[in-house]
């Protein structure tokens, strides 16, 4: 995969509720290039979250397309498990495997599903519990370790897998403010590694200092989409400035 | 001080003598309680494959249903039928008596088997089944369904997030309810008799027919099944805090 490939590719994606009277997603398109660092705001409501849940299918697209590295993965006769090792996801409320501990959270997923041995997976989790700070709680389980451990951890567990793509589904929205900062910085360090990233968040800071580009959505569609510095600084729609001058 | 028994009658060891010690009536007991503990431990076989099928089709249903009906194809339609063969079973066994059960099928259903423990065995095996069934989807409902989209999100199929995730969580929550679930079935076996098996309630019964002598026998035979069912609560309890320990 080289850098500016598209990556992920969503062309007229729908998703309607209750026959069609909440529409979540009204035709959103979007091109994700490899290595970019893509932020999605919004009010609460506007669909960033379904939308970020349906690039690996955990939500199923009522209408429209959608493309992973040339592939279209909504499509019943392909098998979503192999591309969804693929595209790591990180959620809200951490979702670490509490009948497991921290090494086979992380080692699970690689030693059954890319058949590493069990030391191979280890030396990896190892690796990587060390680049989070977290070596230390690997014989730990997720009960034993505060929010922003967690998130590290399942940050890691995604990694794992060696993902061409990482979704964040409001990684920090969960956590007591003082921990917010040490899961940003891992993500931080993440996207200066060139990991291609989507993220959805309420950390406007964040966004504006990591992200390459900025989609805000509202009522289930990209209003506006720009590079960070010039959205924050200059927002075009009557819709953005409203939400930027709540938020910021 | 024992006279509040049997007023001006036998004392107690006499009482004793009688029952248990002439004409080796201590062995009806014996007889009686291997007959009892059978039914149980075959009964409670039967009913956790019966239960563990029945939740993971009802499960597999509730779980399924909405993506595998967009889908369409003959998976759906399979899982209908099976689906709603499990809740006509479920609704029979549930909404009509155990002994019911066990004239049913000694009387019309296997009237040519001779020997009723076999019989015994399956009725009240089917009659578990039910219970535990519920008990175990019940459990599969409460793991929180992050667990299950985490899984998911990593490229786990349904199978395999089911095998390493939600059903060691399903069970550990379920544990007390299914320890429940065999205290009534190891009491419930009592009604053995109505279909002519010797089992404890019998023996006791019996004695009590031949001696004319109520007391020791019926209260024998409650402190057994008192103690049988102290001893698989402790049990329970010890395998309860074992799985516990893995968490904390």
């Amino acid at each position: 995969m080289n850098a500016n490939d598209v990556l992920l590719k969503v062309v007229g994606l729908k998703k309607y509720y209750n026959g069609g009277k909440v529409k979540a997603l009204d035709g959103v398109d979007c091109e994700i290039r490899a290595g970019e660092v893509v932020v999605i705001i919004g009010p609460s409501g506007c669909g960033k979250s379904t939308f970020l849940r349906s690039l690996n299918l955990l939500e199923m697209p009522t209408a429209g397309e959608i493309f992973f590295e040339g592939e279209k993965i909504n499509d019943p006769k392909i098998d979503i498990n192999l591309h969804r090792q693929k595209i790591g996801m990180v959620f809200q409320q951490f979702n670490l495997f509490n009948n497991l501990n921290i090494l086979q959270n992380v080692t699970l997923a690689p030693t059954k599903l890319l058949k590493q041995t069990s030391g191979e997976a280890q030396k990896n989790a190892m690796d990587l519990l060390n680049r989070v700070g977290l070596a230390d709680k690997a014989q730990n389980y997720p009960s034993q370790l505060s929010g922003g451990q967690k998130q590290r951890i399942a940050i890691v567990r995604a990694l794992a897998m060696k993902p061409d793509v990482m979704l964040f589904d409001e990684p920090t929205s969960a956590l007591d403010p003082e921990m917010v900062g040490e899961v940003l910085e891992v993500m931080r360090e993440l996207a200066r590694s060139g990991m291609t990233m989507v993220v959805v968040t309420h950390e406007m800071g964040f966004a504006r200092e990591v992200g390459s580009r900025v989609l805000f959505m509202e009522d289930g569609v990209i209003v506006e989409e720009n590079e960070p510095n010039a959205f924050f600084a200059a927002p075009q729609s009557q819709r953005a400035k409203d939400f930027l001058s709540k938020v910021l | 001080m024992t006279n509040w028994v049997l007023a001006a009658g036998p004392s107690l060891g006499e009482q004793f003598k009688l029952n248990f010690i002439d004409g080796d009536r201590w062995k009806w007991i014996v007889d009686g309680l291997l007959a009892t503990l059978e039914i149980t431990a075959v009964a409670l076989v039967i009913g956790i494959v019966i239960g563990v099928v029945v939740a993971a089709v009802r499960s597999s249903y509730e779980k399924n249903k909405d993506t595998m009906k967009a889908k369409g194809g003959v998976g759906y339609a399979v899982l209908c039928f099976f689906n709603a063969v499990c809740k006509l079973y479920l609704t029979v066994i549930r909404g009509t008596p155990t002994v019911v059960q066990l004239l049913i099928c000694y009387f019309i259903i296997f009237s040519k088997w001779t020997n009723g423990i076999p019989v015994a065995m399956i009725s009240f095996g089917i009659n578990s089944g039910a219970y535990v069934a519920e008990i175990f989807r019940s459990g599969i409902m409460s793991v929180d369904e992050g667990q299950f989209e985490a899984s998911r999100s990593l490229g786990f199929g349904y199978l395999p997030t089911m095998r390493y995730v939600v059903v060691p969580q399903a069970f550990k929550a379920v544990l007390p309810a299914l320890g429940n679930e065999f205290i009534v079935l190891i009491k419930e076996t009592s009604i053995a008799g109505y279909v002519g098996i010797m089992d404890l309630t019998k023996a006791g019964d019996l004695i009590r027919g031949r001696t004319f002598s109520a007391f020791m026998p019926l209260i024998a035979v409650a402190l057994i099944y008192l103690t049988l069912v102290m001893l698989l609560t402790w049990l329970l309890g010890k395998l309860e805090r074992r799985l516990r320990k893995n968490e904390r």
